[in-house]
């Protein structure tokens, strides 16, 4: 008897109109995407896509039988939501799939002004349970939640049963050791918050220096790590950083490895997850070329009951990678 | 107008253990220029079982001397079991419930609630959408700056508290960084949070006082102090001023910020009061004046 197993969803980061066609081409079955401004929690100097460019994307991702969701999942800006719903208002206008969103105030905008534009849930929202998840799906009928990294596979396994709602969760890439959406350590070290300016640990923010044969380097005036020779250097995201507690000095909130979950497909697939999400949005077009499609044989090969194995061990941070929270031994 | 701004202690965050709780909340209600006490546990699910059992007459001990109490609930909410005690709280009808998760949120809707500041509300919209849920009272999170502060008090929709001092709540992990930093895990942790009444203090390569540790929450290693801002936000409209308890004399801390509140004291000599309530902690006011949260800006 053979057993039909479904196949996993591939949600692609695109962070340039060349990173959509290139995450089209190695197999996406949907990209995400967002506007050059401050709506979405990737808000870095010359990423995204301003208006004509998404309605090309989005032309050039349905030409390919593909999907297009727009990430609107940072925090509207009290005294100013324009700009939210501006997002919003477009992303429907220029045929996007689906919108990401965060913000139950855009929500509530987005469900009355745009009922026919589909809504997901961002990670931003932190809805990491049944009861949670229940409320978006409610109030503003939510299709599908992206799931904060802090559920095992297990506890995922077991949302499933009690949710009506699809899940998306993250499979590669970067990796938030905080519950997303309510991490306040850059704005508290840099000035800039995911949820308010959509930025984290800010390039303008970053300073390298070297002394005495060492790399320094600080975001603000904090000293994120300090490495010698031959180590490498790292971007100075604030939580992967080297710090001093109770005397020792470790990385003490997270290695600096990547998310990795390829060795564990099927148990997503059992756990009845809907889609993964790889991370990257901020990544050039060969990384997201190569990621895209070391995932999309994976998940097809996982569709069919086999097991692919794929080197991915060079577009991991510092050579290493972890499946996070997933497991549960990671708490 | 700022005589009338109301003064709340926050739930404890840290892991204290119970006698010292009630203790702290005995001179509370006997002696603070307090006027809302928040109590339970929003870090983690695992201390909670220690104060339960203290919670119900603690809670009416602060009442009878006039505090108004309201029950906090957990801010991660993962696992059947945590989803089980936010429930058996939101079902009680004899003190107001605060949800630090939409999850509390969604359970309280129609009845007067709290929104604690580890829910999102940046905007008046969101604003507006729980106060038409119930919420009575909202806390705001620490990032935001005088100018939104003052449009989602003007808005006038629900009643708006602000983090005034205390450690600022930065993050919160499904992984216990504490335990981590013990060489545990959150599973046979041995509550080594227990030994860090402030939390456990983090530093940088080069020494600098940077972040605090409490369990799975990450906190700032610089205490808020709203001190010489809370008039001006009191002005504008903030009902309620939040002060987190620290391993200090809270009791005084409250008394200075009351005073100013109240004009008997000015926002000067209260910042030298507190200093000297809390040597070991540096003070920073940078996120309601727009700028890096661990600034410390002069008036």
């Amino acid at each position: 008897m053979t057993t039909e197993l479904t196949t996993l969803e591939l949600v692609c980061p695109a962070g340039t109109p060349a990173a959509l066609r290139a995450a089209v081409a190695a197999g996406a079955d949907t990209v995400y995407v967002g506007f050059r401004d401050r709506t979405n929690a990737r808000n870095f100097p010359g990423l995204n896509f301003d208006r004509d460019e998404m309605a090309a994307g989005i032309a050039h991702a349905h030409d390919h039988g593909r999907k297009v969701m727009v990430a609107i999942n940072t925090f509207p800006a009290a005294g100013d939501p324009g700009p939210w719903r501006a997002a919003v208002d477009d992303a429907d206008a220029l045929g996007a799939d689906a919108v990401i969103l965060a913000d139950i105030g855009l929500l509530d905008y987005a469900a009355r002004a745009r009922p026919g534009l589909r809504r997901h849930l961002s990670v931003q929202a932190s809805a990491s349970n049944p009861a949670a998840i229940g409320f978006y799906a409610a109030a503003f009928d939510v299709k599908r939640v992206v799931l904060p990294r802090v559920l095992t596979v297990a506890e995922i396994a077991a949302l499933n049963r009690r949710i009506a709602v699809e899940t998306e969760v993250f499979a590669f890439g970067g990796m938030c050791v905080m519950a997303e959406g309510r991490c306040a350590l850059s704005s508290y070290a840099a000035g800039q918050s995911p949820n308010i300016e959509g930025v984290c640990s800010p390039a303008a923010e970053v300073r390298f220096e070297r002394r005495g044969g060492r790399l320094i380097s600080r975001l603000g005036q904090f000293v994120i790590n300090d490495v010698g020779e031959g180590e490498a250097a790292g971007y100075p995201t604030l939580c992967k950083g080297r710090f001093v507690a109770g005397g020792r000095a470790s990385y003490l909130f997270e290695e600096p490895v990547s998310l990795n979950t390829l060795a564990i497909l099927p148990e997503l697939m059992a756990a009845g997850v809907t889609a993964l999400k790889i991370e990257g949005r901020q990544r050039g077009k060969a990384y997201v070329t190569r990621v895209v499609t070391a995932f999309r044989a994976a998940v097809d090969a996982a569709a069919r009951g086999e097991t692919v194995t794929s080197d991915l061990a060079a577009m991991t941070e510092g050579q290493g990678d972890t499946t996070g929270a997933y497991g549960r031994a990671w708490r | 107008m700022s005589g009338a701004a109301k003064l709340a202690l926050g739930p404890v965050l840290y892991n204290w253990p119970a006698e010292r709780l009630r203790d702290f909340y005995c001179r509370v209600a006997d002696e603070a220029a307090i006027d809302i006490v928040y109590l339970g546990e929003v870090v983690c699910a695992k201390r909670a079982p220690f104060f339960a059992p203290h919670l119900d007459a603690v809670a009416a001990r602060l009442a009878r001397a006039g505090k108004e109490v309201a029950l906090s609930t957990l801010a991660l909410v993962m696992t059947e079991a945590e989803l089980d005690g936010v429930r058996a709280l939101a079902d009680r009808d004899d003190y107001p419930i605060e949800a630090n998760d939409i999850s509390a949120a969604a359970m309280l809707a129609g009845r007067p609630h709290v929104i604690g500041p580890f829910i999102n509300v940046y905007n008046e919209a969101t604003l507006a959408y729980l106060a038409a849920n119930g919420a009575t009272r909202v806390a705001l999170p620490c990032e935001l700056a005088e100018p939104a502060i003052a449009a989602l008090a003007h808005a006038g929709t629900a009643e708006i508290e602000v983090q005034a001092f205390g450690r600022l709540p930065l993050a919160i992990s499904a992984r216990c960084h504490h335990a981590r930093s013990h060489g545990l895990h959150k599973d046979g942790c041995r509550y080594v949070c227990a030994e860090d009444a402030d939390g456990l203090a983090v530093e940088t390569l080069e020494g600098a006082g940077f972040l605090a540790i409490n369990g799975t929450q990450t906190q700032s290693h610089a205490c808020c102090n709203l001190i010489g801002e809370v008039m001006a936000l009191a002005e504008a409209g903030v009902g309620c001023f939040r002060l987190w308890p620290q391993d200090i004399d809270m009791i005084a801390v409250a008394a200075v910020f009351r005073a100013v509140l109240d004009r008997r004291l000015d926002a000067e000599d209260g910042r030298a009061r507190l200093a000297a309530l809390a040597p070991d902690l540096p003070f920073a006011n940078g996120y309601v004046h727009g700028r890096v949260g661990a600034a410390l800006v002069a008036e």
